[in-house]
């Protein structure tokens, strides 16, 4: 079976750490902060100049003053800092966040992603997408493995105009993990009662099957 | 006004000298820090031509929004623009020229510009569209791009508090580009909720000095919030 939004938000919260800065997208990547595990402490950065970012206020404490980068009131933890897009970005563009996840459209075997714009539709923008994948070394891109119409997300070229090159390293799909080496995607696990073959079947891009491919396991 | 006092009373004086065609950076991050009352202002002057620099362009009928109900922004300068329709068909039938930029990128060309940097390099949207037309060059086998820095002819800010001398503090998220537009105007505004006295605020704790600053206004605010999400 493919794995819903919370078991791929689960899967991504195994390779947090204890002491990581992590920036976490929108959608999936956002619901990766319910499955901290227990005792483990992580902090949040959101880009719009919040390091520390805390559970979402109640009616009481909500404040127009206190937004994450999704633009949704949110809280601070203790031991948050607060300060400008400019600093938050150097943050992220010097490399200091330990993990960043981010959502896409495309990964192709290169390691560039596509996640902002799709020609011919109306293009909102890529807010701080460009800056998280250029600057980050530990990126984790969450996706469906493949479209609707079943044509997949894992290329061998990105056929749309690309959000970062040769900067992903690692994809978790509902289908599988993968990790990109030597132009190709290697398969590492795949969800729970999914066939090697459907992922070969949804992979576009050249894939490497070595010759245990475990199953993802969730507490 | 005399001396260092940057303090007006009307918002027809906080953006006097405003004019057709100039370049306004203002901060703010969607609806949040946004200096509502001095876009207003720019509204009520019917200034037209104006080319903004903004992370977002507000919503529909709120913030900056509301400067292209007349038409009065010629182009836009933004990372993220999504959230209003009209923004979305006046951008369809040409009416609106809009230059995407990183998120990023768009924090350190405000930077850059008010510290004096014309350019910089930056490794954030090499391969990709931002990249086109733009030098690059290497630097430790990576390749980057140059980004120019931006200037304004105006920077419209909105913070906290303020004393009379325009040293500024933020509050909350609400810092987020405010900050970097204070620098990069060449008549900077700020709008607060509070204007306190010389020697109020902390010295050591002031986000913007005052040397940035042209003039300072207090008002009363809105705040609107985008997207209220609670726990449950």
């Amino acid at each position: 079976m493919a794995l819903s939004r919370e078991q791929m938000a689960q899967r991504v919260a195994q390779e947090l750490r204890d002491g990581f800065y992590v920036n976490l997208g929108i959608g999936i990547p956002t619901l990766v902060a319910n499955y901290v595990p227990e005792g483990m402490d992580v902090m949040l950065q959101s880009e719009n100049g919040l390091l520390g970012m805390g559970a979402f206020p109640t009616e009481e404490t909500l404040d127009a003053d206190m937004i994450n980068a999704g633009k949704q009131t949110v809280t601070a933890v203790a031991g948050a800092s607060i300060f400008s897009s400019a600093e938050s970005f150097a943050m992220i563009r010097g490399g200091h966040v330990d993990l960043t996840v981010l959502g896409a459209f495309e990964v192709d075997v290169n390691g560039n992603i596509a996640s902002w714009m799709i020609p011919n539709k109306l293009v909102k923008g890529m807010g701080g997408a460009m800056d998280l994948v250029a600057g980050a070394d530990n990126i984790i891109v969450t996706m469906t493995h493949a479209s609707k119409s079943g044509e997949s997300k894992l290329l061998s070229n990105c056929s749309l105009p690309l959000t970062g090159k040769g900067c992903i390293k690692k994809v978790l799909t509902d289908l599988a993990w993968l990790e990109i080496e030597n132009g190709c995607f290697v398969l590492k696990e795949r969800a729970p009662g999914v066939s090697i073959e459907e992922i070969k079947e949804k992979t576009a891009g050249e894939l490497i099957v070595p010759d245990h491919v475990p199953e993802m396991t969730f507490a | 006004m005399a001396g260092f006092d940057k303090v007006v009373v009307s918002y027809e004086e906080a953006m006097s000298g405003l004019e057709d065609g100039m370049t306004i950076i203002a901060g703010g991050f969607g609806l949040c820090g946004i200096p509502e009352n001095l876009i207003a202002e720019i509204k009520r002057r019917q200034t037209k031509g104006l080319t903004v620099v903004s992370n977002n362009c507000g919503v529909d009928g709120f913030g900056l929004g509301i400067l292209l109900e007349d038409k009065q922004i010629k182009k836009m300068i933004a990372s993220y623009v999504g959230e209003n329709a009209l923004f979305e068909q006046q951008l369809l039938n040409g009416e609106l020229e809009v230059d995407l930029t990183p998120q990023g990128t768009l924090a350190e060309k405000m930077r850059a510009g008010g510290a004096g940097i014309p350019a910089f390099y930056t490794a954030t949207g090499v391969g990709t569209p931002v990249a086109e037309g733009k030098e690059t060059r290497s630097f430790h086998d990576r390749e980057y791009l140059l980004e120019e820095s931006i200037t304004g002819d105006f920077a419209i800010v909105k913070g906290w508090k303020a004393d009379r001398f325009g040293n500024v503090i933020y509050r909350h998220t609400a810092q987020n580009f405010n900050p970097l537009a204070a620098t990069a105007g060449k008549i900077t505004v700020v709008e607060v909720e509070e204007i306190v006295e010389v020697g109020e605020l902390e010295p050591s704790q002031i986000h913007t000095p005052g040397i940035y600053v042209d003039r300072v206004i207090q008002g009363s605010f809105e705040k609107r919030i985008e997207k209220v999400t609670v726990r449950s």
